[in-house]
């Protein structure tokens, strides 16, 4: 009995090695014909901030739908991949959801909307709002308690990002200015993560782009602002940063039929209905 | 010469280059990270790369010794966890049970090698992290979490390699242990225990080495913070989890300051085994 069942077993595993080669065959035939079209008709390549990413997946894919035939390729990477992408010549245009720095200013960039730094904490949390002062110094390591800012008896669980990210610039820019976030802060290498760590611990404190922002966690007022559409678009809520495209030189035709559709009415409307706010028209004007 | 000298020679010199292709990737690896990572540990000094507390590279701040520190205490914690677990393991499969059950259970450790290490450290995020949290406090990701992980996923590598080297031992050790009136766990500690000992301490170092080069997993529920821990409680980062953290947003001298991270890891990770492989000769003697 015993014997039989393992010789089956054994068949089993003998069956599923041919299913894996057919699997690997199709794979390789798939990956084939991809590669072969890709060759042929290189589309526009959007490459860079993974904050707009999935903003832009959205844009290109309707992009698509409009223009059948034209192929537009957003990738991740980073906003200072992104920006040398762009300059290398390796990405048609580079996103980055941090101010360009002053070296990297003789690349051309264009707004394409506006997201809000969203300071988050457990939805469980008592504390409705900060200042940003008060922000500063949970950032450094000289507030470590939530009681000291109104909250319960509990160490704060500092949720950052990882260095050279896109979101840490801002927030070290907007929030930090000079100083240094403290070493001792947990550091998460994306939004989701950061959301992640937020969303079950009850005394942590992390900041997310605001249009991640769900119910599993709670968005604090900062110096008593909700982050909320209205205050954005009227600069009341002071964390805001713009997201960029970014191109070297003179756009390509299909990169700038492409910024075209990100500014005009159809491709704000999604940035909108994404809970992020739309470029002013002065700002679409600085580029073409 | 002969056809079949003349493909001998063929077949042999195939092998040769084969084998010299293995070796060779190994070199080219080694030249590449030292290429890319040393001209910026000797423009800042090495000093600062080893001894510095302060990890900022956009302020030109290249201070790894937190991460070094941190991936020597997760490794250690790692040791802590898995050895003894891993021993007892094997022993008990070679000694203290039947055929058939060491038989089937054997296999399924040998699984728990083949489980990606995301999934580890998806398993520590769910359940071991918000355990640690409530249980002992702080917020969970920490030294002991990577500790207990790793410990896990370090398992069927010793077990593996200690039970095969129990097994490999001569049937008269046992017979005559027991027959001069010795119990089964004073044979297994005074007889086989020491006569598998360079067996098992392969199965440590190669385990070890698993542990210190583990990144996905470590990544995900170690915390990251770049600060040298406090506690056992207290986020961690490693060297392996400084480059993979970071790689996707590093340019310039940053993106080298992480090659240089690598050749730190590289240099350890070679100490390390040398002077394990140099003890266990050394005791065998």
């Amino acid at each position: 009995m015993k014997r039989k069942e393992t010789s089956g077993l054994y068949k089993k595993v003998r069956l599923s090695w041919r299913g894996c080669f057919f699997c690997l065959l199709g794979l390789a035939v798939f990956s084939l014909f991809h590669c072969s079209r890709g060759s042929a008709e290189r589309g526009v390549i959007v490459a860079g901030s993974t904050s707009i990413q999935p903003f832009a997946d959205r844009w290109a894919e309707i992009y698509m739908k409009i223009h059948p035939g034209e192929v537009v390729d957003v990738q991740g990477g980073g906003s200072s991949a992104g920006i040398q992408a762009a300059r290398e010549g390796s990405a048609d245009i580079g996103m980055s959801s941090r101010e360009l720095k002053q070296e990297e200013k003789d690349l051309a960039e264009v707004v394409v909307a506006w997201d809000g730094l969203a300071v988050i904490v457990h939805p469980r949390n008592r504390i409705d709002g900060l200042t940003v002062t008060e922000l500063q110094a949970v950032f450094l390591g000289k507030i470590r308690n939530w009681k000291e800012i109104g909250g319960d008896d509990h160490l704060i669980t500092v949720v950052s990002r990882e260095e050279g990210s896109g979101t840490r610039g801002a927030f070290q820019e907007m929030v930090m200015k000079k100083n240094r976030i403290s070493p001792e802060a947990i550091v998460q290498n994306s939004n989701g993560t950061v959301r992640e760590i937020v969303s079950h611990d009850p005394n942590s404190l992390g900041y997310i782009s605001l249009g991640l922002v769900d119910s599993s966690v709670k968005a604090l007022k900062l110096d008593g602002i909700h982050p909320d559409y209205e205050n954005i678009k009227k600069r009341a809520y002071k964390l805001i940063r713009p997201f960029l495209f970014v191109i070297k030189g003179a756009p390509k035709p299909g990169a700038q039929s492409f910024i075209d559709f990100v500014l005009s009415a159809d491709g704000q409307a999604l940035i909108k209905e994404e809970g992020l706010i739309p470029a002013l028209e002065q700002e679409k004007e600085r580029i073409s | 010469m002969t056809r079949l000298e003349r493909s001998e020679k063929l077949i042999r010199l195939a092998l040769l280059v084969i084998a010299c292709s293995a070796v060779s990737v190994l070199i080219i690896i080694t030249i590449f990270i030292f290429a890319q990572g040393t001209p910026i540990l000797f423009k800042y000094g090495v000093k600062q790369f080893l001894f510095g507390q302060d990890w900022y590279p956009g302020e030109k701040s290249f201070g790894l010794l937190p991460m070094i520190i941190g991936s020597l205490y997760v490794t250690l914690g790692a040791l802590v966890v898995g050895v003894p677990f891993g021993l007892a393991c094997a022993i008990t499969l070679t000694e203290f049970s039947s055929r058939r059950i060491s038989r089937t259970i054997k296999p399924l450790i040998e699984l728990l090698a083949g489980i990606p290490s995301v999934v580890y450290g998806f398993i520590g995020v769910v359940i071991l992290v918000p355990f640690i949290r409530d249980t002992f406090g702080g917020p969970g990701l920490s030294v002991l979490s990577a500790s207990v992980i790793l410990g896990i996923m370090i398992l069927p590598t010793i077990i593996s390699i200690s039970m095969d080297s129990i097994q490999a031992l001569p049937r008269t050790y046992r017979e005559g242990s027991i027959a001069l009136g010795a119990t089964r766990w004073q044979t297994v500690r005074l007889v086989l225990l020491p006569a598998a000992r360079s067996g098992i301490i392969a199965s440590i170092i190669l385990g070890m080495g698993r542990a210190i080069g583990e990144t996905m997993a470590v990544i995900m529920i170690a915390g990251n913070a770049a600060a040298i821990p406090r506690s056992i409680l207290a986020p961690v980062r490693t060297l392996t989890s400084n480059i993979a953290l970071e790689m996707g947003y590093a340019s310039g001298e940053h993106r080298q300051a992480l090659f240089a991270t690598g050749v730190i890891l590289f240099i350890i990770i070679m100490v390390l085994n040398t002077a394990a492989n140099f003890t266990s000769r050394k005791k065998k003697r």
